[in-house]
């Protein structure tokens, strides 16, 4: 954008009034079907209730945010907009905030200006946009850049981005191994650290179809379940231990996987996504309707706990003959040893799957899965066996998926049906996609993001699925191909350093680029 | 080297390749020209095993490898630059050339990868860089370059010239001629630029709707007036 952009003539009076009125009946004729009256129970059947009072509020609000975006536009005045837009996110922030604020400090709550919960996070997102906006005008204004400078010192950004990737997996690796001796950490933290980290490995090992083969499957969730019921049946039937069902379980959804397999494999794109769709819905109404065997929709209960590989039990008086776990250890007994114990055991899986991953990577299969998602035909003229090494991801990327089924089974004690919903395989997709696909530090902060930020928002209740689902749009917009999207190579030649900084890593496609040489 | 004989191959009930026969002895580069649609292409994927014969019979090295799968195929040392180059555009240049040494014996894959190099020292300047942003010329050396990672003996090219200008063009016929004279490899050429293909192979073919119509020594098709009027004239590059 240049500085010397001819100033738009001022709009005038009349036209600024016009397009505010405008506005005005758009909003009115948007909210008022939708927002004025609302149906309630009430005894003897169901009454209209108005809500006059947010219908104006969204009106005023639409309007005083189209007055900004007018502003905008006569250069000057941003500063106007970002006072505005910072008072409407501080408002809206605030009112969001207010019970929890009002409960945690002790501070006695002050009236909302905001009718309610959606309204006030409409306002505070709204206003942000407006300041965010408005300030990013007159920096951009002030700076004499180009867009080829900004897009270069992107790059460079991006490469700083790239070094400072390994050192952030180092310390996210030490965080995850020092989480539950950490001050702050207590239960709550340390359980949803574990659902977090579930998410990561199901993540890792879905990456594997579809970062790594590029096959997109909405039907992961199947081999979740297969390997949770896996273990909750051999446990409560045959009464086998977690560490003996845990590579049956595996063993059980990779077959699942190759069974999925083989029908697909010469499917591509949506006709693929479809019959993985399908499947998971298969495996789910199968554990509805097989009651003999699945219990049904009422599911399995009483699902025993991993022992502390053979050697203690991890319940208070101990069982099956070991000792209780405080007992062996001479420590004081708490309940929080079973807890640190489960999310130790989730980390060290996650961290066999990344291990796993990053080998098979520079190994020939892991080459032709990257090759297959590239060009499926290139792969078949180099020689690759595209059905084997399908069939490979399926199976793998089940036997991970299987292994986490296997670990929530034992956590949660319960499993049912109602676990293993698309919505399941949907979250694992979306953190896959989200991180970029192929990428594990990528997919471990998408997990953290996709799967902590509901929980630490639980205040905003039903709420913080708007914000979640405005999240996925944020992170579509500024980085359409996952947080983290860079590739390293597998190969490198032996006698070259890696690419370094400042070099370039795009270059425009020259069609005849040879010519001038 | 390689002997087809009366090859039909249907996509469907379409009969795309009407009984074919051609053969291509060691040593030689044989160029099928013929204009969009005449089945070339569909002769050299029948010949890789992706769309498999449906009558006829197709001979390498005294083996019948008619319906044999792809994999396979390449094993038996016949490599393919398939149509439109479909190079691996996020895989960089070094691992788009790794992938094609996948079915050959990795004690030579620095040898082949330095082969690759002297011929088109190119790549080895964008070694680092993503294929997808390589210019079209480097692109088509590049699937050359995977092609002969798994050291074949006969080497299938799909319109290299395709979409390149025409002084990239005669780079990649170049190279393709030092590929021949000095490696000694057997190349079977499928070309919609038939002036450059016929100026390059020992023997070509004409081929129209499926069928061969024409066929002698390179030179012979240059000059021969029906040849001249159908592909050369205006066409020529």
């Amino acid at each position: 954008m240049s500085t010397s952009t001819v100033e738009a003539a001022r709009p005038g009076l009349e036209a600024v009034l016009k397009e505010l009125c405008l506005t005005a009946l758009a909003g009115l004729a948007l909210t008022v079907p939708l927002v004025a009256y609302e149906t309630i129970d009430a005894a003897g059947g169901l009454q209209l209730a108005s809500r006059w009072g947010s219908t104006i509020f969204i009106v005023v609000m639409l309007v005083l945010g189209r007055f900004g975006i007018i502003l905008l536009r006569t250069p000057g005045r941003e500063s106007w907009v970002a006072i505005g837009g910072g008072i409407a996110a501080a408002i809206g922030v605030l009112d969001l905030f207010r019970d929890g604020m009002t409960h945690l400090l002790g501070i006695i709550s002050w009236p909302a200006i905001t009718p309610t919960y959606t309204l006030s996070f409409l306002t505070g997102v709204g206003g942000a946009i407006l300041a965010i906006r408005a300030i990013v005008q007159v920096s951009r204004r002030n700076s004499s850049t180009t867009k080829a400078d900004r897009d270069a010192r992107a790059e460079a950004i991006g490469d700083q981005v790239r070094k400072l990737v390994k050192v952030f997996a180092a310390i996210a690796v030490v965080f995850a191994l020092t989480l539950p001796f950490l001050p702050f950490s207590n239960r709550y933290v340390i359980d949803v650290a574990t659902l977090i980290v579930t998410y990561v490995m199901l993540g890792w090992g879905l990456n594997i179809i579809v970062g790594y083969a590029g096959l997109l499957d909405l039907g992961f969730v199947a081999f979740y379940a297969v390997g949770a019921y896996s273990y909750a049946l051999a446990a409560q039937h045959l009464g086998i231990s977690f560490w003996l069902a845990l590579p049956f379980a595996g063993l059980l959804a990779a077959s699942f996987g190759l069974i999925l397999g083989f029908p697909v494999l010469r499917l591509r794109g949506d006709y693929f996504a479809i019959v993985t769709l399908g499947f998971g819905e298969i495996v789910r109404i199968v554990l509805i309707n097989w009651y003999d065997v699945t219990n049904g929709p009422d599911g399995i209960s009483g699902i025993p706990r991993p022992d502390f590989f053979g050697l203690a039990s991890m319940t208070r008086n101990g069982s099956d003959g070991l000792p209780p776990f405080h007992e062996y250890f001479g420590l004081e007994y708490s309940s929080e040893h079973r807890i640190i114990f489960l999310y130790y055991l989730i980390v060290a899986m996650a961290a066999l799957v990344a291990l796993f991953t990053v080998r098979i990577r520079k190994l020939p299969i892991g080459r032709a899965w990257e090759a297959l998602r590239e060009d499926d035909i290139a792969c078949a003229s180099l020689g690759i066996n595209r059905t084997t090494i399908k069939l490979a991801a399926f199976g793998i990327s089940a036997a991970w998926g299987g292994f986490a089924g296997a670990f929530f089974a034992t956590r949660q004690g319960f499993i049912s049906p109602e676990s293993f919903t698309f919505i399941e395989s949907a979250i694992i997709l979306a953190i896959v996609v989200m991180g970029g696909m192929g990428s594990l530090v990528g997919i471990a902060i998408a997990a953290l993001l996709l799967i902590g930020l509901p929980e630490v928002f639980r205040d905003l209740a039903e709420y913080r699925m708007v914000a979640f689902g405005a999240g996925l749009v944020m992170i579509m917009i500024w980085r359409p191909r996952g947080l983290l999207s860079h590739r390293e190579p597998s190969v490198l030649l032996a006698n070259r350093p890696p690419p370094g900084p400042g070099r370039p890593s795009t270059r425009p496609v020259a069609a005849a680029g040879e010519a001038a040489e | 080297m390689l002997r087809i004989e009366g090859v039909h191959t249907f996509y469907g009930a379409i009969e795309a390749l009407k009984g074919v026969d051609l053969h291509v002895e060691e040593g030689e580069i044989v160029a099928m020209i013929g204009a969009n649609g005449a089945g070339k292409s569909t002769l050299l994927m029948t010949i890789c095993g992706v769309t498999p014969a449906r009558r006829g019979q197709i001979v390498f090295d005294s083996n019948d490898i008619t319906a044999e799968r792809t994999d396979n195929i390449v094993r038996r040392g016949i490599a393919c630059s398939p149509e439109g180059r479909r190079i691996f555009p996020r895989m960089s240049v070094l691992e788009n050339l790794r992938m094609g040494a996948l079915t050959s014996d990795p004690a030579r894959y620095d040898d082949n990868l330095a082969t690759v190099f002297e011929l088109f020292p190119r790549l080895k300047e964008r070694e680092g860089q993503r294929g997808g942003t390589l210019s079209g010329g480097e692109q088509q050396m590049l699937a050359i370059g995977r092609a002969l990672m798994s050291e074949p003996t006969l080497l299938l090219l799909d319109e290299p010239s395709l979409g390149l200008a025409p002084l990239v063009v005669k780079q990649i016929f170049e190279a393709i001629h030092r590929i021949n004279s000095q490696r000694r490899m057997t190349v079977l050429l499928v070309e919609q630029n038939a002036h450059h293909a016929l100026r390059l192979a020992h023997r070509g073919y004409v081929m129209v709707t499926g069928q061969i119509t024409m066929t002698g020594t390179g030179r012979e098709l240059l000059e021969n007036p029906e040849v001249k009027a159908a592909y050369l004239e205006g066409g020529h590059a």
